[in-house]
């Protein structure tokens, strides 16, 4: 079972550029800032948007192929949408919203298939309840249900966590986890949240601005974003310009009037420079070492962070910063310490 | 008292309401899909109904319709039917004149509606005829109701185009509205009262009904939003 999609799409000023696909790994977060054309993405694998051109397949079926001239309406697709704001029927009770999608199914089973949606979803009690008397997590359910009524071949879900507020958030990633388990075809889940990512997919692709980086794992992703909007994504605070530097193996950072020891070899298309880890030296070092003045230093929760600035920057130049895990907030004059290793090349 | 005229004008209302409802309905939907610029035409001449004098919509009617007009010439021709001076004259006159009514309100229903069902809905595999009269329609219930009951109201009160299609024959194409005039034209005030309280009971139920229906529509919009 896998889903490839490689469509274009112009929408204005905006476009669309998109090359995935889910391969054998069932889950594929779709990560990027908001924007940058998740939703779209999806719209035109479920048939809601057409892309300009290019081609969709899901499980050797073809869904879209502008050279061939194939467009399935989103009926014919078999595919699942999760809409961030569910889209339930309002006129319509919980049994009823799910009964209405078991019409692909032979009628002598629909009673029984409705049963066990309810009983899967925990929607028992619910049944005869319409979508604004449910909660957030209900609607969610009721939606999930609907999706696996219509017995889809693939499932993709926009954002599902973003209507929700924190606390039941990590309750119901849970609950959606579990109840796609069970479901064999791709699923393809939106986010900007890395963290969300990662603990649902084990494949992620990175859209910016209307254009996917190449399917990965989030380890790799993590390890070597690759572009400046993955390093953003996968958390990097620091991401600054930068040149290769005079002598081989060096890399220079105008901003921070700074020439540092890279281990990543210098290759063309090279943009921004992302520190990884950056902490106070030790005494003895001297590689990679310089020193910054603490401009100031907020608490966080379980951690301090200082923003620097390295003795040298130009006026205006963005702070570097740092994290520290607790203690002494650090003031003055400080010696810094980035690894070669730790600096990474991004285009 | 003969009550011929009140049961015209309520078959004339009936007639014209249920031809318009779809026309609304079908024009109303349709009409939200086509790009922007035929959009504000379309609107435009449609609507035009709404504003312009009963009696020149009559006219332009006439023009079309009347005996010896291209499109009237022809249907008595081939059909032997003269389409003016009947009492289901007055429904070309009443479909025209109520149509925009309809439309507009049923627009403001269908703008209202959240696009994303029905788009859930087609990728959930149901028909687009399922969810137009299964989703669109009692989500959009209330406005596609007021639409409706104004409707009735304003064919049943039509005069202007009506008295010039369908003309005044006592017992053939009298309408209430017509029989007043007439009344009042040959000094009969008593009578002519009496079909003035006829219809002002009947408007009043109507706006009754109306009212009732906004209500209710408000309160679900509210409802709605909070939750």
């Amino acid at each position: 079972m896998s889903l490839t999609v490689s469509i274009e799409k112009r929408c204005g000023d905006f476009r669309l550029n998109v090359d995935i696909s889910t391969g054998s790994g069932r889950s594929l977060a779709l990560l990027g800032a908001s924007g940058c054309g998740k939703s779209l993405t999806l719209k035109c694998i479920a048939g809601i948007e057409r892309p300009g051109r290019g081609y969709i397949e899901l499980d050797g079926r073809v869904l879209f192929d502008s050279g061939a001239r194939v467009n399935l309406p989103p009926q014919k697709r078999r595919v699942g949408y999760l809409f961030q704001q569910y889209a339930l029927f309002p006129n319509m009770t919980v049994a009823e919203n799910i009964a209405a999608c078991l019409r692909r199914m032979e009628k002598s089973r629909r009673r029984s298939r409705l049963e066990e949606l309810l009983i899967l979803l925990r929607l028992e009690g619910q049944r005869n309840l319409y979508p604004r008397q449910l909660s957030g997590g209900q609607q969610q359910r009721t939606a999930l249900a609907r999706i696996l009524a219509s017995e889809p071949q693939a499932i993709l879900l926009d954002e599902p966590l973003s209507a929700l507020d924190s606390f039941l958030k990590w309750q119901l990633e849970g609950e959606l986890r579990e109840a796609l388990e069970r479901f064999p075809g791709p699923v393809v889940w939106v986010t900007h949240d890395l963290g969300e990512a990662r603990r649902n997919c084990r494949r992620v692709c990175v859209l910016d601005g209307g254009q996917s980086a190449p399917v990965t794992d989030l380890e790799t992703l993590m390890r070597n974003p690759g572009t400046v909007a993955a390093a953003r994504l996968s958390g990097f605070k620091n991401l600054v310009p930068v040149r290769p530097g005079g002598e081989p193996g060096t890399v220079e950072i105008p901003d921070w009037g700074l020439t540092l020891h890279c281990a990543a070899p210098w290759r063309a298309g090279v943009a921004a420079l992302g520190l990884r880890e950056v902490r106070p030296a030790e005494k003895g070092e001297t590689d990679n070492v310089f020193p910054c003045q603490v401009l100031r230093v907020t608490e966080d929760l379980a951690s301090l962070r200082a923003a620097l600035r390295p003795e040298g920057a130009l006026p205006g130049a963005p702070p570097l910063w740092m994290e520290l895990p607790g203690g002494t907030p650090p003031a003055g004059l400080l010696r810094v310490r980035v690894s070669p290793a730790d600096l990474l090349l991004l285009e | 008292m003969d009550w011929f005229p009140l049961y015209n004008s309520l078959r004339i209302a009936a007639v014209s309401t249920a031809v318009v409802f779809f026309l609304g309905l079908a024009a109303a939907y349709y009409i939200a899909k086509v790009p922007p610029m035929v959009k504000g035409l379309l609107d435009m001449v449609l609507t035009l109904p709404l504003v312009l004098p009963p009696t020149v919509v009559g006219y332009l009617l006439l023009l079309a319709l009347g005996p010896r007009r291209p499109l009237g010439a022809w249907v008595l021709d081939t059909f032997g039917l003269k389409l003016t001076m009947t009492w289901w004259s007055a429904v070309f006159a009443t479909v025209v004149v109520t149509f925009p009514l309809m439309y507009r309100t049923v627009r403001g229903a269908f703008e209202s509606f959240d696009e994303t069902l029905a788009q859930a809905g087609r990728t959930l595999g149901l028909s687009g005829a399922y969810l137009f009269w299964r989703v669109r329609m009692p989500v959009c219930r209330q406005g596609i109701l007021a639409g409706t009951v104004l409707t009735f109201a304003r064919a049943l009160g039509e005069y202007g185009a009506t008295s010039m299609l369908a003309g005044y024959t006592p017992g053939r194409t009298a309408t209430i509205s017509t029989t007043v005039y007439q009344l009042w034209r040959t000094d009969q005030n008593g009578p002519a009262l009496r079909w003035v309280l006829v219809n002002l009971a009947i408007s009043a139920v109507v706006l009754l009904a109306v009212n009732l229906l906004e209500r209710k529509e408000g309160q679900g919009h509210v409802f709605n939003r909070e939750h």
